[in-house]
């Protein structure tokens, strides 16, 4: 098989503070390639962040420390590299946006100086140059009069446009993976829709690898390639976003698909899961979802179930996953 | 879902409307505007009946909680509950009423004080209206409360952090339900909680609607949820109610661009249809409410305006038997879920 674009792999990383170890990631699998988008799907906590975080080598450390695994570009090991390495990744190929573009943003900059920095600092462009190329991004992301507007201030622009504004930063250099950490989150739905059309024509167009973390399971069925759900610091389930929906192999994914109301039908009663997802402080032993698990059975309390691939390429980590292929 | 009366209307809403003066100077205020927070709204809510009330952030969802909530006077306009006029009512009058209407609020963790323990939020209206729950009893009243909400009546001590936010959301309910109100506004009741967490609480409002007999005014800004919960469903855009009609109506043939448009940009979990939807993508943003645009408020983003757009203000009415009043001049039903 060829090397992916960007690999994670049993990536662990704890949180070290005065209330104890949170065991925040406890092995971490997932990968993403060229042309593709792949989906972290989670409920908060559960460690999108964080993972996408140490990928990109901004992890708050301390209190997080990285305990183990890989994170590979193009094959190379990111954990142990140089910081001035890491430096040159960041941006220059693997770009990341974030939930809050306004405190992403600098306040007291324009977009246009914000957008065209790295051009200046990384690809030694002139200022006039720099601007002329912010223009072309503002354009390229949709903000209509770009030229007048490159010189406004964040908090000049609504939310969907800071959006697309951090979205034009990010693709000032050119990356080839791009993390969007749920990027229309905090916005309406007329203007989520908007984003997300908008993040999907530039990954298509650039042949980019998008890493969409959400946990919005309609978002991820609407642009997803693949879909990578975690819970408690773990990917449960990994699959196609067709098999993953048409038939979830693992209890957390198929009792979530069950729990959430769908615009198009008015359906019956919501099937809720029970309880809390678990302290990371305490994580339960053996399969960590076993407390909320409707099919839990003695072994899931002392077992706990790797991220198994199944014989048609999908993954899960239940015990019983192989039943579940099978319906 | 229950079966609401709806020949028995409980609370009317008739042209309300909310301004906010905007003001500038610091010593010498001075107005030089408003915000048209809620711009005429009117509906009728029934006996048992789920009022969905959606739209995007800033449309004055919340300030129409607020202003029927009488936490904020009205501007102008007029609410009957039971036939009686809300805005009149004074000292004894206005007591029984606000136990009668309560509200739940979105936040889970800034809407419970952190030093009081549940045993006393949960308790806290009892301290207003002694008369429902008598000293001497409060603590079996709160426990009971707890129970019904799927709250251990044992955590009566503990203090809101201890809690989950569903948890907390919960308290809220369980405070709500306290003086055993008719009505329950809700704001955005579930949408700080973690999908997981979601549907425990809508369960939850549903059990209790049928249990006491509930009327819920359920504002949202998720369709999903929103569907999921109510019988009928106002669909609101800067201050005014656009369309309004049964779920069926409003999610299965909605005749107001702005309500297609909502649908049509809403993500339904089943990627086997994302290819087969219709997508209608507005653009630009939200206008100012401060000065709306002339004649229907949608149409610097409609793609259906024509002239009298600009100059005729669209009246929410009916246009044509067998439709739903929806406030656009060139209304049409259109079909643009996938299933249904
Ligand atoms: N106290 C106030 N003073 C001035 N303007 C206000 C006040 N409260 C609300 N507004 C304005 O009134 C409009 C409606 O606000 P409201 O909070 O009702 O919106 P909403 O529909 O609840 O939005 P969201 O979905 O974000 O909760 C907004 O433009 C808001 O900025
Ligand atoms: N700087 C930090 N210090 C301590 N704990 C943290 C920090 N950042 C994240 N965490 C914890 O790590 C866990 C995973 O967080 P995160 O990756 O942000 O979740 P999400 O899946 O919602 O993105 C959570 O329990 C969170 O509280
Ligand atoms: S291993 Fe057991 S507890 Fe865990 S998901 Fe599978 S059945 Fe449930
Ligand atoms: S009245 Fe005109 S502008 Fe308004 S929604 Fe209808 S067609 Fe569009
Ligand atoms: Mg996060
Ligand atoms: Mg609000």
């Amino acid at each position: 098989m060829a090397t992916p674009l960007l690999e994670v792999e049993g990536l662990r990383v704890e949180f070290r503070t005065r209330d104890g170890v949170a065991h925040v990631l406890n092995g971490v699998d997932y990968h993403v390639d060229a042309g593709e988008t792949l989906a972290v799907l989670g409920e908060s906590g559960s460690g999108k962040s964080v993972t996408a975080n140490t990928v990109m080598g901004i992890l708050e450390s301390p209190p997080g420390v990285v305990t183990g695994g890989s994170v590979r570009y193009r094959g190379e090991e990111l954990l142990t590299a140089a910081p001035a390495r890491r430096r040159e990744l960041r941006g220059e190929h693997i770009a990341m946006i974030f939930q809050d573009a306004l405190s992403a943003l600098n306040p007291v900059f324009t977009v246009g100086f914000q957008i065209g920095e790295q051009l200046r600092t990384r690809r030694g462009m002139s200022r006039r140059d720099a601007e002329k190329r912010a223009v072309e991004l503002l354009d390229l992301v949709g903000i209509p009069g770009a030229k007048q507007r490159v010189r406004d201030h964040p908090h000049q622009f609504s939310g969907g446009m800071r959006q697309r504004v951090m979205i034009a930063m990010s693709l000032a250099l050119d990356p080839d993976v791009l993390i969007a950490d749920e990027p229309t989150t905090a916005l309406d739905v007329t203007v989520q829709a908007q984003i997300m059309d908008l993040l999907a024509d530039i990954q298509a167009e650039r042949h980019m690898g998008l890493i969409l973390i959400t946990h919005d399971l309609g978002v991820v069925a609407e642009v997803a390639d693949r879909i990578a759900v975690m819970y408690a610091g773990r990917i449960v389930e990994h699959a196609d976003v067709h098999s993953l929906y048409a038939n979830p192999c693992h209890p957390y994914t198929r009792a979530l698909l069950e729990s959430i109301p769908r615009v198009d039908t008015k359906g019956t009663s919501l099937s809720a899961i029970s309880g809390l997802p678990p302290s990371l402080t305490r994580i339960p032993p053996g399969c960590p979802f076993h407390p909320r698990c409707p099919m839990a059975a003695e072994r899931c309390t002392e077992e706990l179930p790797p991220l198994a691939v199944l014989p048609s390429g999908r993954s899960s980590a239940c015990l019983f996953a192989e039943e579940l292929v099978a319906g | 879902m229950s079966a609401p009366n709806l020949s028995v209307p409980i609370l009317e809403v008739d042209d309300l409307v909310k301004h906010f003066p905007v003001q500038t100077g610091i010593v010498l205020k001075r107005t030089v505007g408003h915000v048209r927070a809620v711009d005429g709204v009117s509906f009728a809510l029934h006996k048992g009946e789920t009022l969905g009330v959606v739209g995007e952030s800033g449309c004055g969802k919340s300030t129409l909680a607020q202003v029927l909530m009488r936490l904020e006077p009205p501007t102008s306009g007029r609410v009957r509950f039971h036939g009686e006029d809300v805005f009149a009512k004074r000292g004894r009058e206005l007591q029984a009423l606000r136990r009668s209407i309560q509200i739940v609020l979105q936040d889970p963790y800034t809407s419970l004080n952190p030093r009081m323990t549940v045993g006393d939020i949960v308790g806290e209206p009892f301290d207003i209206h002694p008369d429902v729950a008598p000293k001497g009893e409060r603590r079996k009243k709160v426990q009971d409360l707890l129970d019904v909400v799927g709250l251990n009546p044992e955590h009566i001590n503990r203090y809101p952090h201890q809690f989950s936010g569903g948890q907390r959301q919960r308290i809220g309910i369980a405070r709500a339900l306290a003086l055993k109100p008719e009505v329950i506004i809700c704001d955005e009741p579930v949408s700080a909680l973690d999908v997981s967490i979601q549907a425990q609480v809508m369960n939850l409002l549903d059990e209790l609607q049928r249990e006491f007999g509930l009327s819920y005014l359920f504002i949202a800004h998720d369709l999903s949820v929103v569907r999921h919960l109510s019988d009928r469903v106002a669909v609101m855009y800067l201050g005014k109610i656009v369309e309004i009609g049964t779920e069926e109506e409003i999610y299965g043939r909605p005749s107001h661009p702005y309500t297609q448009a909502l649908l049509s940009a809403v993500p339904v979990p089943d990627p086997a249809v994302r290819a087969a939807r219709a997508r209608i993508r507005l653009t630009g943003d939200v206008p100012s409410p401060v000065n709306p645009p002339s004649g229907c408020r949608f149409r610097t983003r409609c793609w259906k305006a024509t002239e009298i757009c600009e100059v005729e203000e669209p009246e929410l009415v009916t246009r044509g038997a067998g439709h739903h009043p929806s406030a656009c001049h060139h209304a049409e039903e259109q079909t643009l879920l996938p299933s249904t």
